[in-house]
């Protein structure tokens, strides 16, 4: 069943069209990867489902449709958005950070603090330090502990690779990969680095000026050499 | 540079300007006494809207204190033609100079203030210029109070006695003594203070609107605008930032010290409440009303603030200038409603029509434009 | 030396004052990077409805000045909601005009609905001296004092302590990330209004006392106001604080020690004050300089 449609999503920026009919589906539990290259509508197509860009089209999640909600409303329904840049609160300290990722959440956070520090066990030691002091990584992995703070149906994730070091890449996406393993977290991820995404990701979408050009199960993907010349760039 | 081209539009808009200044000048024939005072204000309005609108309108900078250059102009043709005994140090004013040539000095007095102010004024942006020129209109009342060896101090300037004041003429209130008002320009005969205070007001308005309009439609223009629009992609094009705010706010207030020049000769008397806070906001009010970035609109701007202004003249409150002598004695209105009103028109102006009355004249220009693409 | 210790504590009364209304300052242009222009007239408007509800409703003044609150929280929101979200992606100059028409409408309704007739205005404190130290102090001032910490402290503790308070500070920072986290940025922008008038309340509720109350009570305290806003930075709360005491002590020791300045040029020292730091240091004495990003 899928717990994300996108049917013929048009987005713009002011005048500028940007999306012109993305069609996507994602499965519960599945990693799915929104890959091309710069400019394509890759990030775009992550903020028509976050509601933070004017999109038109049908979205659907889990039954409901998105597409005339705005961000805060879209959030509350289970959709964790980590944008590009990470949208950490720099001036905010570290647990300050975790606390607003857990906004939405009724009761007590206490127990999904606990949860991020066994992943990321630095994040107790330096609770108190303001997040725009961290490292490139250290400030996408409390991004994505500040999403998952909210206990998503959907996590997006924006170029997570973007300015960090290849190995500090890896171990995200390691991270991303053993959440979807042990509790199931369903995953849109936008990469420009296609091979790593597609090592994760178990389908993947391409696309090219605002429309989808190919689509099919990452290891397919992979191997087509012709895909990976004319779309994927390596 | 190649000479500026006369556009078409200007072709059209030249003869009406003609056309508009001949309707100015023979209307005192056919109006009251009364109502040629009216209208001499708001062309002492329309003067000081103009060099607002330079400064605001065309080089984007927020002025909030437009009241202060307007206080320095009166000041000075007060000063200069009174003969109460001011001093500044040693030197006793005598009242000797004529008022008509007070106006250019305190013109220049103003617009010297002015361009020297738009020294650390270059500095500021934006929201803070605006904080700064509102705290120095709220301050000007007080620093004129203060320095009163030639400023009067708080019982003010009183001109109606002053023998050097053209036209003034009539019955003076205490002695009542009948003068005779008028002045003879060559072979005309101009037979009240009113229509004189009309004439002298609009006659150096409509050369100040022409001297505007070719300073604005020139390589001067374009640098104004240039610096309102992106001051960074101006800087880039190689626009000297600094010449050409300093220059905006100079020649702005030296508009401001005219209009405040002739606001002393036509009051015939200034204090520290003549030019208090409102007036500044006033000034923005007629600017955004007439349109920012247009000149003629203004007029519209001019005549709103001043009629509303004799609406609100009934407030006794200590903020409103009771400077209108002569017409505080119109109908009564409910104190206060008038300046709710000011404001809700502010707003609904700002959210629905932005561009003024410029705006929307603009707007019905290009209609039949629009229509006729519809047509197609 | 007696006038000097009583002069300080003034200072610090009235400078209390200037930092309440400083604080309603920051706190909008944090949120919102507007700068208010009306806050004055709001705070004088409220202040108009305190008096109301004891010289003509015979309410306790405490519990006037409590329901003001209330009522000032309420109408800082809802002009928020209705008049500045319409125009908030506006140009600055569109802003400003706003909040000057603000102005008038308070200016002017205050006129109206209870003329300009001045009004005596009882302090919420009894008119006594206490002797401290041989030097006798105002227990008007010290109650001034003592309302604007107990004022400042509980506001510090809802930012740092409370969810709202959170979601405040983070809208302020940062609109966009805090939308994706499920805040309705919107509603916190409202409160923020809401907690400016509130402050902007406090400030009217204690001035009014000291001089009478007049619809133009207001507009040399908003001058003073911003001079401790941009002394002390005017996106730090801290600063606001920290500036509207240091004004407020300056002020009276330059009026009292420098004859030349004594009551008269108040307004204009103040001036000087925000011309000084605005070109020396625009970022304030307790904010962080700005970088324009190219």
């Amino acid at each position: 069943m899928a717990l994300l449609e996108l049917t013929d999503v048009h987005a713009r920026y002011g005048q500028v069209r940007a999306l012109h009919g993305v069609s996507l589906s994602v499965d519960e539990g599945q990693i799915v990867a929104v890959l091309g290259a710069n400019g394509a509508g890759k990030t775009t197509t992550l903020r028509a489902i976050s509601g933070t860009v004017r999109r038109s089209g049908e979205i659907v999640m889990d039954g409901r449709k998105l597409g005339w909600r705005g961000p805060e409303a879209v959030a509350a329904l289970g959709v964790a958005h980590v944008p590009e840049g990470r949208g950490t609160f720099a001036e905010l300290s570290v647990a300050e950070n975790l606390k607003l990722g857990g906004y939405t959440r009724r009761g007590s956070i206490d127990a999904d603090v606990k949860r991020m520090a066994e992943y990321f066990p630095w994040l107790e030691e330096r609770s108190g330090q303001h997040a725009g002091t961290l490292s490139g990584g250290e400030q996408q992995m409390l991004a994505l502990a500040r999403a998952l703070m909210s206990r998503p149906r959907l996590l997006l994730l924006d170029e997570p690779s973007l300015g960090l070091a290849p190995l500090v890449t890896r171990e995200i996406f390691r991270i991303v990969r053993e959440l979807n393993d042990q509790d199931g977290l369903t995953v849109l991820v936008v990469e420009q680095n296609a091979a790593i995404a597609l090592e994760v990701a178990s389908h993947a979408y391409v696309l090219e000026v605002g429309r989808v050009a190919v689509s099919g199960v990452s290891d397919e993907l992979a191997r087509d050499e012709s895909v990976r010349k004319s779309y994927l760039g390596y | 540079m190649s000479r500026p081209t006369v556009t078409r539009a200007e072709l059209v808009k030249g003869p009406l300007f003609v056309l508009a200044a001949l309707a100015i000048l023979f209307l005192p024939r056919f109006i009251s006494d009364f109502r040629a005072q009216q209208f001499a204000y708001v062309g002492i309005y329309l003067i000081a809207l103009l060099g607002l609108n330079i400064l605001t309108g065309f080089t984007g900078q927020i002025s909030l204190g437009h009241g202060a250059f307007m206080a320095i102009g009166g000041y000075t043709t007060a000063i200069l033609i009174s003969n109460q005994g001011l001093k500044i140090g040693s030197h006793t004013f005598s009242g000797d100079l004529k008022d008509v040539w007070t106006i250019p000095l305190a013109g220049l007095l103003a617009g010297l203030v002015g361009f020297l102010f738009g020294f650390p004024a270059l500095r500021l942006t934006g929201l803070y210029l605006a904080l700064a020129t509102f705290a120095v209109a709220v301050a000007t009342p007080a620093v004129i109070r203060k320095f009163e060896g030639f400023t009067g101090g708080g019982a003010g300037i009183n001109l109606f006695e002053s023998p050097q004041l053209t036209g003034v003429g009539g019955t003076d209130p205490i002695t009542f003594e009948e003068r005779p008002g008028g002045v003879e320009l060559w072979r005309f005969s101009i037979p009240t203070f009113n229509e004189w205070l009309y004439y002298l007001s609009w006659g150096i308005a409509l050369v100040m609107f022409v001297v505007a309009w070719a300073l604005l439609r020139g390589r001067v223009g374009r640098a104004f605008r240039a610096v309102r629009d992106s001051e960074l992609a101006a800087a880039s094009s190689g626009v000297n930032l600094a010449r050409y705010k300093t220059l905006a706010f100079g020649v702005s207030a030296f508009y401001a010290g005219i209009a405040g020049s002739l606001l002393a000769i036509a009051t015939t008397f200034v204090n520290p409440e003549t030019f208090p806070i409102t007036l500044s906001i006033f000034l923005l009010v007629g600017v955004v009303v007439g349109g920012l970035g247009s000149l003629w609109p203004l007029v519209f701007g001019a005549i709103f603030i001043h009629f509303m202004q004799i609406e609100w003249a009934q407030n006794a409150d200590g903020a409103i200038p009771d400077w209108l002598p002569l017409l505080g004695d119109l109908e009564t209105n409910v104190p206060g409603a008038p300046a709710v009103a000011f404001g809700v028109v502010l707003i609904l102006v700002m959210l629905a029509l932005p561009g003024g009355a410029g705006g929307l004249v603009r707007r019905l220009g290009a209609l039949p434009r629009r229509l006729n693409r519809r047509a197609a | 030396m007696t006038q000097f210790f009583q002069q300080v504590v003034a200072g610090l009364a009235s400078g209390g004052i200037y930092a309440a209304l400083a604080l309603a300052l920051v706190l909008i242009h944090r949120a919102t990077g507007v700068i208010n222009f009306a806050q004055g007239e709001m705070a004088m408007f409220t202040t108009y409805i305190s008096w109301t509800l004891t010289a003509n409703h015979g309410w306790d003044k405490w519990l006037a000045a409590g329901a003001t609150l209330v009522i000032a929280f309420i109408g800082g929101a809802a002009i928020q909601r209705t008049i500045i979200r319409p125009i908030e992606r506006a140009p600055i100059l569109t802003i400003v005009i706003v909040t000057i028409g603000l102005v008038l409408i308070f200016n002017g309704l205050a006129a109206w609905i209870w003329t300009a007739e001045v009004r005596f205005y009882p302090s919420l404190f009894p008119n006594d001296t206490v002797t401290v130290g041989g030097v006798a102090i105002s227990m008007i001032d010290l109650g001034t004092i003592a309302v604007v910490l107990v004022l400042v402290v509980l506001l510090w503790a809802f930012f740092q302590f409370t969810t709202v308070g959170l979601a405040l500070r983070a809208s302020a920072l940062n609109p966009d990330a805090s939308r994706l986290v499920g805040i309705r940025v919107g509603w916190m922008l409202a409160i923020g209004w809401g907690l400016a008038a509130m402050l902007g309340a406090v400030a009217g509720i204690l001035t009014a006392p000291t001089t009478t109350l007049d619809p133009t009570m207001m507009q040399a305290i908003l001058i003073y106001a911003f001079a401790a806003a941009v002394l002390g930075g005017i996106d730090s709360p801290f600063g606001a604080v920290a500036g509207g005491l240091m004004l407020g002590v300056g002020l009276n020791l330059i009026g009292t020690y420098i004859d030349f300045v004594g009551a008269d040029l108040r307004l204009p020292v103040a001036l000087l004050v925000i011309l000084v730091v605005l070109l020396v240091r625009p970022a304030g004495l307790f904010g962080k300089p700005v970088t324009r990003r190219v």
